[in-house]
């Protein structure tokens, strides 16, 4: 791998050439835990591994539940109870995996604007950005997929609502819809097809994952200061870098723990505090729940989906100048995947060559704004689709667009950035000082 | 029988829609019972669910069922093996395909499904109402009461008004817990309707709450073993946290000078 200059594995006893000359793993597994690794991360960078702990996770326990569940529209719901009062710990397990999705979407969520602020999306970066926003995407596809099978009431109405969203597509839309639940309603055929992509795609996050850390371990990692590690030498990378073993898997795996902590107080005391209640009523297709709520982590896009009605003036422009094709439904789908859209496309809309948003004064007080806009998105996407959320909705919507498309290219333009540190090594020093120790990594 | 089955569970919970929109969403008012299983440390109280369990087969069984709780479980609520078969067999009998008949129940056999008169089952029942929402949509609400099933359902079952309306050819019965404010299910309790063997006092509101405590343990039967593996794995995860931070605090020691300023 290219990169930061560092020691690389070289094989020692007449077995380990053995191996390393037929299958050069261990060097392989040396080099990505050894990668030198800025040593002036905060506590922001933990996410990633919290976020492959939750993968591996998810994994685990959604393999022994399958062992207990059953896919079918009549079966389903009695056999989550089953797991519930029969299965040895199922109850536990299924809470876990239950919890455990929302503890993916907190910290994925804290992760993605972890880079949005620190410009871990720019270049060189782009490409783990872009896997990334996939991973992401998978994710929300799992996870709704997922929501689907104990097949309750938010379960169901929730499928339908989703897989609606395809309708709307001009022309295609209701041939598409119907392919997506295999008939044409939300029935057996869609809990069967939604059973078994909900266990393929895990595997398949689990592979981008892979490629995932391969691009930022060719790029080397973002950092708080968004400066570069100094590459001209070892010695010089030296002093910017720790290894990842053991100094950032500690740290990271100290931060898990502490996470865990509240993760299971929640399943333990808690554990239906952030589902639904209408979910523990059997799916009825005869009786619309009085709201149809998505799970929390889907708010803040179902709340862009429901802002753009047909009294929205840019709603019914579009609409005129497409002739009608594009009408306030597919409107609201566009504007929910585009809203996805812009943030993948962050490292060209911005254009600042500043990447931390520590050294960038304006950009700073956008981004905290852009936090709270999402968070009143979540917020907007729970409530009645009516005044006055309505027009706080559009509001939100509109700030998460303007974000994305008018500010973070203008800002680079008119931004006066402040003085950034020359080298890793003198942030670091300034907050924690120089060590005693001429800064010789423990061995 | 499923078609049967959706139908009328169908017209149950459709009113409760219904209602709340003819009323314009009524004031509701749930009581925050306290109930002995609320909190990390909260435990059932055997006796009353024993009541709750008595309270249920002898009023409400006439029109719900418990579809998804087996009768074995029951032997969690204190019963001997011995007594729970009698039980099974005195209350419910349930159809047996082999038989081609309907024969005593056994304690292998669930509660039997009850949807004769549309009314809803009470497996789930207090996990599938919330008694607490808000404020302003936040969830704070729950997050320090709880979600309120237990409360909703003890709230619902003292909280008739006595007034009565007839529409549709339905009779309505206000109640000040119910969405919407009219009910179509009439007061099923009354005082003394049950005489308890503990000679504990059968009022309305007692009552409520002794059948909303049951029906939470039919909702979660697993609660204490939930809470007990949950407050297990707190204490050692925290444990863990302070060794792994100590040992982060050792690793970098080394690199980390001492503050300059």
């Amino acid at each position: 791998m290219s990169g930061i200059p560092h020691d690389h594995y070289e094989p020692k006893t007449n077995g380990e050439k053995w191996l390393d000359s037929r299958l050069p793993i261990v060097g392989l597994i040396y080099n990505t835990i050894m990668i030198p690794t800025p040593k002036n991360l905060n506590w922001w960078w933990i996410w990633g591994i919290v976020l492959a702990f939750c993968l591996a996770l998810q994994i685990v326990t959604g393999i022994v539940l399958v062992m207990h569940y059953t896919p079918h529209v009549d079966l389903a719901f009695a056999s989550i109870e089953h797991i519930m009062r029969n299965v040895n710990g199922g109850y536990m397990l299924r809470y876990i995996h239950m919890n455990g999705a929302s503890l993916f979407f907190v910290a994925v969520y804290i992760h993605i604007f972890r880079g949005l602020f620190y410009g871990s999306y720019k270049a060189p970066r782009e490409i783990t950005w872009i896997i990334g926003m996939l991973i992401y995407l998978m994710m929300m596809g799992t996870a709704f997929m997922g929501y689907v099978l104990p097949w309750g009431q938010m379960s169901f109405w929730g499928a339908t609502v989703i897989t609606g969203l395809f309708g709307a597509i001009p022309f295609i839309g209701d041939a598409i819809q119907t392919w997506l639940l295999g008939g044409p309603a939300v029935d057996n055929a869609t809990l069967n097809r939604f059973f078994s992509l909900h266990y393929l795609l895990p595997f398949v996050i689990a592979a981008l994952v892979i490629v995932h850390i391969w691009a930022f371990h060719t790029t080397g990692n973002n950092n708080p200061t968004g400066v570069e590690v100094r590459r001209g030498s070892k010695a010089e990378a030296k002093k910017d870098t720790l290894p990842f073993w053991p100094y950032f898997v500690i740290k990271d795996v100290f931060a898990l723990a502490v996470i865990l902590v509240v993760f299971w107080a929640v399943v333990g005391f808690m554990p239906n505090y952030l589902g639904h209640p209408d979910n523990y009523i059997e799916a009825n297709p005869l009786v619309t729940p009085a709201h149809i709520v998505p799970e929390w982590y889907f708010l803040p896009f179902y709340a862009i989906l429901r802002a753009f009605t047909g009294e929205v003036w840019v709603v019914q422009f579009a609409s005129f100048i497409t002739g009608g094709i594009v009408d306030a439904k597919f409107f609201g789908v566009l504007a929910m995947f585009g809203a996805i859209l812009v943030m993948a496309l962050a490292p060209w809309l911005d254009t600042s060559t500043v990447r931390s948003g520590k050294y960038r004064p304006m950009f700073k007080w956008w981004f905290y704004l852009l936090i709270i806009d999402f968070m009143a998105l979540m917020w907007l996407g729970a409530q009645e689709a009516k005044y006055p959320y309505d027009v706080f909705s559009l509001i939100a919507s509109a700030y998460w667009f303007a974000y994305f498309l008018v500010i973070l290219p203008l800002l680079g333009v008119i931004e006066k950035p402040e003085a950034q540190p020359e080298t890793i090594e003198e942030d670091f020093n300034a907050h924690y000082g120089k060590a005693d120790a001429d800064a010789t990594p423990a061995e | 029988m499923f078609k049967k089955l959706a139908i009328g569970a169908a017209f149950a919970i459709a009113l409760i829609p219904a209602a709340s929109n003819a009323a314009g969403g009524g004031e509701q008012h749930i009581e925050d019972f306290h109930f002995s299983f609320e909190g990390p440390f909260g435990t059932w109280d055997q006796n009353q669910l024993q009541r709750g369990l008595q309270i249920y087969t002898e009023v409400c069984a006439a029109c719900h069922g418990l579809r998804y709780v087996p009768l074995r479980d029951l032997e969690a609520l204190g019963y001997s093996e011995e007594e729970v078969i009698a039980y099974s067999a005195e209350n419910f009998e349930v159809f047996d395909p082999e038989e081609d008949d309907f024969r005593p129940a056994t304690p292998v056999d669930h509660f039997p499904v009850n949807d004769g008169v549309g009314a809803p089952d009470l497996s789930l029942m207090a996990k599938a109402r919330a008694g607490f929402h808000g404020p302003y949509g936040l969830g704070i609400n729950q997050l320090v009461k709880g979600m309120g099933g237990p409360e909703y359902i003890a709230s619902l079952l003292d909280g008739y008004t006595g007034e009565e309306k007839e529409e549709a050819g339905t009779v309505l019965y206000e109640n000040t817990a119910f969405p919407g404010g009219w009910i179509s299910m009439a007061p099923p309790l009354s005082e003394d309707q049950v005489e308890f063997a503990d000679g504990h006092p059968a009022t309305v509101e007692a009552m409520s709450e002794d059948i909303a405590a049951f029906l939470m343990w039919t909702a979660e039967p697993k609660m204490m073993e939930r809470k007990y593996s949950g407050f297990v794995g707190v204490v050692f995860l925290t444990l863990l946290s302070v060794l792994l931070y100590l040992v982060n605090k050792r690793l970098w020691a080394g690199v980390k000078g001492k503050k300059e300023h």
